[in-house]
């Protein structure tokens, strides 16, 4: 990690507010490209907020958010997305009466431009079809290809989400607690893949976790939320010891595992 | 059965179907050439009905304000210029896009039944339209008393011959219906199928889902557009009626009949409404208690429609969009 580089992404003074109530504020983080930030809190903490205004989910209450120099607060989602951050979401979030194929050459096609073409027949689309084949293959789900995405379990699906993040070809990944409900062999098939493709350097990581073994396996370092605000950003070692962080989360009890449960 | 013989029944099917059709003026009653037009001109506004519901999921209530557009557009250019048949029939394509264009920029914005219920009401407006705006439209008389051309410069067909018309009418149709069938085949009909199941997924994969939403509408505009124009020479008259919001119903029942998640389906649901209300009106006044019986029942247990139902029958296998 170097941070002294001109950070991908830099996010000053965020704050979303919802009725009265400030589900986050005052957030100030900048991101160096190729680093993963794991972001924690309690739920409720803001974190999700956080995603939806990076992603233009939602409209930021106020301050800023630059993304490789160019503004992008406010911006409509696909712009984002077309800007180069893609998201997944807590919730699975696939097209379900689709095949897992036709889910990831959907994402394809859209970065690709072939979106647009009426003339084509998709199936045949080859280019589309190659590059959502090998998409398919690198998140090991080549052998779902041809199912229903409905039908897929759980942690299959997070995995074809994860495949249609990547088919935008982003250079910032969002992913909103990508282990949350899977089975413990699932969740380190899943931090194998995402700790694979921080090392291959082509992307930059922002990940929410409950799991903390996750999240320090993965993270170059942590921003604790709290309440919608920053509570502490540093380095795994330095989060792992700072008091306050500690009282929160980090006790000798299982909250984080709790923690799974809401939202 | 395996999937090659299924594929050449199907195509058997599909000739023999075809063929049928082709054959209908020299096999069947008189009558049933007025029967086989209507089912053929309403098939391809149910199926244009279709690729905005059954494949972009958007449910709309004004879809007759296209057609009836188109069916104005052909009326009057045949009554004051006379142009041959296929251009009247361009001009009506143009139209009905035209009108789904400005219709839809104000309402694809909107989701589910908002987007429903403003469809519906820009409908109402076009048919009021077209009721008072009397020195163009001639008011409730419609548009009438305008004479036939040829098809295109020099062909010399007989569009007044009711069996000239249906041949027609039946390849226009069948070469929109393959420009249609390739739409929903493409790439961008695969982003419409996603649209419908989650689009905030597709906005998120980096698409304007407003614009693509717009663009199906306005596709489907056209090709309404152009049944209302097959329809006017056929009917030899442009009526407020084609455009009254009740007339948006039918190429939804027409769909939901045969099956939305099926290309065929809206053309298949086209034929049994017209064949049904045909045969039942003969013997009953009761059509609509058994439309509504059959509609409920479509609804309830046949969600996949005649069509879907019949094909999952023969083929035994759960059905994907064909
Ligand atoms: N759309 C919304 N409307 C109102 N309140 C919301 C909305 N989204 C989130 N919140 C509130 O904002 C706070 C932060 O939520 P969230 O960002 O989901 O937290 P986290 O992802 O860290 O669990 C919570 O109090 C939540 O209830
Ligand atoms: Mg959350």
């Amino acid at each position: 990690m170097n941070t002294t580089d001109t950070p991908i992404l830099s996010i000053r003074g965020l704050a979303k507010r919802f009725g009265g109530v400030a589900a986050v504020s005052g957030i100030d983080l900048d991101v160096a490209a190729r680093e993963t930030v794991a972001i924690i809190g309690p739920n409720g903490a803001g974190k999700t907020t956080l995603y939806n205004m990076i992603s233009g989910r939602m409209t930021p209450s106020e301050g800023e958010l630059v993304f490789e120099g160019r503004s992008i607060t406010g911006l409509a989602p696909h712009r984002i997305s077309r800007a180069g951050i893609s998201r997944s979401f807590q919730i699975n979030n696939i097209f379900p009466e689709m095949s897992v194929r036709e889910n990831v050459e959907v994402a394809v096609s859209a970065r690709r431009g072939t979106a647009r073409r009426w003339w084509n027949i998709a199936s045949r689309a080859r280019g589309v079809q190659d590059e959502a084949a090998a998409l398919v293959e690198r998140l090991s789900i080549a052998h779902l290809a041809e199912r229903r995405a409905a039908t897929i379990s759980y942690g299959d699906k997070r995995l074809l989400e994860l495949a249609m993040v990547l088919a935008t070809r982003p250079r910032l990944v969002l992913l909103d607690e990508p282990t949350a409900g899977m089975t413990p062999d699932e969740t380190q098939r899943v931090t194998a893949l995402i700790r694979r493709l921080a090392d291959s350097g082509e992307f930059t990581f922002l990940i929410t976790e409950h799991d903390m073994a996750v999240v320090f396996g993965l993270a170059d370092r942590i921003l604790v939320m709290h309440r919608g605000e920053r509570l502490v950003l540093g380095t795994p070692e330095e989060v792992r010891v700072h008091p306050e962080v500690r009282r929160a989360y980090l006790g000798d009890t299982d909250e984080a595992d709790e923690a799974d449960e809401t939202t | 059965m395996s999937r090659v013989l299924m594929r050449a029944l199907g195509v058997v099917g599909a000739a023999a179907v075809l063929a049928g059709l082709v054959a209908v003026p020299w096999v069947a009653p008189y009558f049933y050439i007025f029967i086989a037009t209507e089912v053929v001109i309403l098939g391809l506004l149910a199926a244009s009905f279709n690729l905005v519901f059954g494949y972009a999921g958007m449910l709309s209530f004004g879809h007759a304000a296209f057609y009836g557009v188109g069916a104005y557009a052909t009326a009057l250019v045949l009554l004051h210029l006379q142009w041959p048949l296929i251009a009247c029939l361009a001009v009506s394509a143009v139209a009905g896009a035209a009108l789904a264009l400005v219709i839809g920029f104000l309402s694809v914005r909107l989701d589910e039944v908002y987007f429903a219920m403003l469809t519906l009401a820009f409908g109402m407006m076009v048919f009021g339209v077209a009721y008072q705006w009397r020195s163009v439209t001639n008011g409730s008389d419609g548009i009438a008393g305008f004479m036939l051309t040829d098809f295109a410069p020099g062909v010399g067909w007989v569009l007044d011959d009711p069996a000239v018309y249906y041949h027609v009418v039946l390849g226009v149709v069948i070469v929109a219906a393959a420009l249609l069938y390739l739409i929903c085949r493409s790439s961008f009909g695969q982003v419409l199928r996603a649209i419908a199941q989650n689009p905030e997924r597709v906005a998120f994969c980096g698409l304007n889902v407003r614009a693509y939403r717009l663009a199906a509408f306005t596709v489907a505009g056209a090709f309404a557009g152009l049944a209302g124009g097959l329809m006017a020479p056929f009917l030899r008259v442009a009526s407020p009626e084609m455009l009254h919001w009740s007339m948006s119903a039918e190429p939804v029942l027409m769909a939901i009949l045969g099956g939305t998640g099926y290309f065929l389906g809206p053309f298949v649901g086209a034929a049994l409404f017209v064949l049904l209300e045909t045969w039942i009106t003969g013997f009953t006044e009761a059509w609509m208690l058994v439309l509504g019986v059959l509609l409920a029942l479509m609804v309830m247990f046949f969600r996949r429609g005649v069509f879907g139902t019949a094909l999952a029958w023969l083929t035994r296998r759960t059905g994907d969009r064909s």
